[in-house]
């Protein structure tokens, strides 16, 4: 039977000139009739591929033939029942490289919005009051979980729904993550979104005790030996950011991507009532490409700086998601790709006042397959700028590995875990997410908090 | 939220604070630093625990209001409690892990200016419980700007006092004391610990240096998380072996070798945010009052 082509119904978004200019949400979503009109082009396939694409394998068609009847309220039950932020990954998710990725209907015409649809649900739930439900009873076991992203959030509430007891260590004085400190406002709001997640999991009876530095007010040791922890899960992220080690990176006015977020997302910068300061830059130059790269050069531009996004490979490779890349060309980023700094150039004070680049050209493709960037000989020139951010992602922070006995790490720093369970090389602790993989994405996180999650669940069945 | 227990005016611009921080105080060692936030809009300010009571389960610090968010820290009163305190952050003093009878061997001299003095007090207290007698100089620019000296005393071996304008003391910097410990009465130093204003601390490791006294300091740059995420805090160490290396103050300090510290770019960085502070600053100041007039915010146009 030939399918009759029909397009994705268009999501409504704040217009480019206008949110360049403010850190309102980009994307307005879905409303309930064009929420049913996309769920009703899911072929509702027999085999469906996408919820293998899932990395937290939501039966994806069974919630869009809710969403296609109508009933909400049902579609959310069945996506929480794998997925702990729901409004999150609808926001987030890399989904043309994984549930829409694989959606058949693509063949025909183009995959079914699978994350606005998700986005929908969860928001439609947030503003009826509908929460997911936890256990009817707690079964006596404790777990600690080690940071409240997205892999902790995930893990302790999978926990925290099998009844176990659950308490998460967060090192910041707020809840989420890296969807708090890193991911902006603009597109993924905290109060709304984020903070009601949260709240979500701690509903679920999951505690959550942040201003708390596991490896320095306390050790994983005590947690399991003094505190009757009987498994521990470490979902700490990435951590320390990572800078080029060209000459001038120390200069005035340069600022890991890290850093210039967190000013501005978790401290609230861009806020006159806050009292956090954040550079204001008239010409910002980000290096990198990844979504990080996306962020905050769409910061840099919201706090009304030209930007440029200077990155080593071409178009093709950058590893955002496609969808922050054509957001960040609508807003007027500049890209200079193919394009590498070579030194941060400095005025008398200190302070940045350009970038020395070179051109690049794509030679032989390198372990990952991606062709290899190599520069072009004699071809430096300047870029104008008073500052510059630098995204090339981070490496694993060694709080936790430094100060927990038989912990094993690889030669990247990154602790050794079992993909399947989460399990380390030390009894009863597990590990998922950025600290175990190095830099990844929030989907992949939860997917690693999930996997641990029934892995704790496992070991602790095993002892009893 | 975390209880103010204490509070007390130290000197004409230093105020300590003692804070219920069970957690951190159980924890702590000298040599580490907290980061506290007054409110939902205040700024995360690191600073280096000067004491605490593991079982009173309080943690002392000392600060001088100079920024919105140690402005603000000084309208809290005790029994008023802040929203934030997270710690223990950064690396112990390495004396600390020493061996005690070697360290009894040695002769140690402290440096300490303006709020520094406070840190200092717990690292020589911590040798005076242990055995271990050192030399402390205290600097100030005047009289009122002074604060431990009985406190110090209890504790120190010697306890030199310094001020700029000779007003109380000996008169001049804490370099000239040096200068006159080493020279004149020929103590031999085996190592000294410096905290300070990063002035004092440059010019206290370019003395130290011609005398071959190995001395360690104690940063205090500008950070925002303090866990090794945000990399605000990282400063350059000359190695002649190695050659240079970045490290990460809040994470491989807040102490380092003084004389491998690329102390120009250190002062730079620490001017970093003047004009947004300043901003800042006049806004919480003057509130609603603040309309133009500061050639920043605008409020002019």
């Amino acid at each position: 039977m030939a399918v009759e082509k029909k397009p994705r119904v268009p999501v409504r978004e704040q217009a480019p000139e206008v949110r360049a200019h403010n850190f309102e949400e980009v994307c307005y979503g879905y409303n309930a009739e064009e929420a049913m009109a996309e769920a009703a082009r899911c072929l509702n396939c027999k085999k469906p591929a996408c919820v293998g694409g899932c990395p937290v394998n939501i039966q994806i068609p069974n919630f869009i033939q809710e969403v296609k009847a109508g009933n909400f309220a049902e579609a959310y039950k069945i996506i929480t029942d794998s997925s702990a932020l729901p409004a999150v990954c609808g926001r987030v998710c890399p989904q043309e490289s994984q549930c829409e990725g694989k959606c058949i209907r693509a063949k025909i015409d183009e995959p079914i919005a699978i994350g606005k649809l998700e986005r929908f649900v969860a928001d439609w739930a947030k503003e009826n009051g509908i929460r997911p439900t936890g256990a009817d009873q707690k079964n006596g076991h404790k777990v600690a979980v080690i940071g409240s992203g997205p892999a902790g959030l995930t893990c302790a509430g999978d926990l925290a729904k099998l009844g176990y007891e659950v308490t998460i260590f967060e090192a910041l004085h707020k809840a989420g993550g890296v969807l708090c400190y890193g991911i902006p406002e603009f597109r993924l709001p905290k109060d709304k979104i984020v903070a009601e997640e949260c709240k979500n999991v701690e509903g679920l009876g999951v505690e959550i005790k942040t201003d708390f530095v596991i490896g320095k007010a306390k050790t994983i040791d005590e947690l399991m030996e003094v505190d009757g922890y009987e498994s521990v899960f470490v979902g700490s992220g990435a951590g320390l950011p990572r800078f080029m080690g060209i000459p001038g990176e120390n200069a005035n006015g340069v600022f890991s991507a890290n850093e210039y977020l967190t000013r501005n997302n978790l401290m609230k910068a861009y806020r006159d009532d806050y009292d956090t300061p954040i550079y204001k830059a008239k010409k910002l130059v980000v290096v990198g490409g990844g979504n990080v790269a996306m962020d905050a050069a769409r910061t840099a531009l919201r706090l009304g700086a030209e930007t440029h996004l200077v990155y080593r490979r071409s178009e093709e490779e950058l590893p955002a998601r496609k969808e922050e890349v054509h957001h960040a060309k609508e807003e007027g980023i500049i890209f200079d790709l193919l394009t590498n700094p070579v030194e941060i150039l400095t005025n008398e004070d200190g302070w940045v006042c350009g970038v020395r680049c070179i051109r690049m050209e794509l030679g032989e493709p390198d372990a990952s397959g991606r062709r290899s960037p190599v520069e072009i000989p004699g071809s430096e020139f300047d870029i104008e700028a008073d500052a510059v951010v630098m995204s090339l992602g981070t490496s694993p922070n060694p709080l936790i590995s430094s100060t927990t006995k038989g912990l094993e790490i690889n030669r990247r720093k990154c602790i050794v875990a079992d993909p399947a369970t989460g399990a380390t090389s030390k009894p009863g602790v597990f590990c998922g997410g950025d600290a175990a993989t190095g830099a990844a994405t929030v989907i992949l996180a939860m997917g690693a908090g999930k996997a641990a999650a029934a892995g704790i669940d496992a070991y602790i069945k095993s002892k009893a | 939220m975390y209880k103010i227990t204490k509070k007390e005016q130290l000197s004409e611009v230093v105020w300590l604070m003692d804070l219920d921080a069970p957690q951190v105080a159980q924890h702590c060692e000298p040599g580490q630093f907290i980061i506290v936030r007054t409110d939902e809009e205040g700024e995360r300010i690191p600073l280096t625990i000067c004491d605490y009571d593991r079982e009173q389960g309080t943690i002392t610090i000392a600060f001088q209001p100079l920024g919105v968010g140690t402005q603000k820290l000084l309208k809290y009163e005790e029994g008023d409690s802040i929203a934030d305190v997270v710690g223990p952050l950064g690396v112990p003093s390495e004396l600390i892990d020493e061996d005690i009878e070697e360290l009894k061997k040695k002769r140690i001299l402290f440096v300490a200016g303006g709020v520094g003095t406070a840190p200092v007090y717990p690292q020589v207290k911590w040798l005076h419980e242990h055995g271990v007698k050192a030399d402390v100089i205290i600097g100030a620019r005047n009289k009122d700007l002074l604060f431990f000296e009985e406190k110090m005393k209890a504790v120190a071996g010697n306890l030199y006092i310094t001020t700029d304008d000779g007003s109380y003391g000996r008169h001049g910097v804490v370099t000239t004391v040096i200068e006159d410990l080493v020279e004149n009465e020929g103590i031999v130093y085996d190592r000294c610990i410096a905290i300070g204003p990063m002035i004092m601390m440059k010019f206290c490791t370019l003395t130290t240096k011609k005398y071959n006294i190995p001395t360690i300091v104690s940063m205090n740059p500008i950070m925002v998380d303090g866990t090794g995420m945000c990399g605000a805090c990282r400063l350059t160490l000359h190695d002649e072996v190695n050659g240079d290396e970045v490290k990460f103050a809040c994470v491989d300090g807040p102490e380092f070798d003084g004389f491998k510290i690329d102390w120009n770019e250190c002062m730079k960085r620490m001017q970093m945010y003047k004009t947004e502070e300043g901003r800042a600053k006049l806004r919480y100041e003057e509130g609603d009052t603040h309309h133009g007039g500061c050639g920043n915010c605008g409020g002019d146009k």
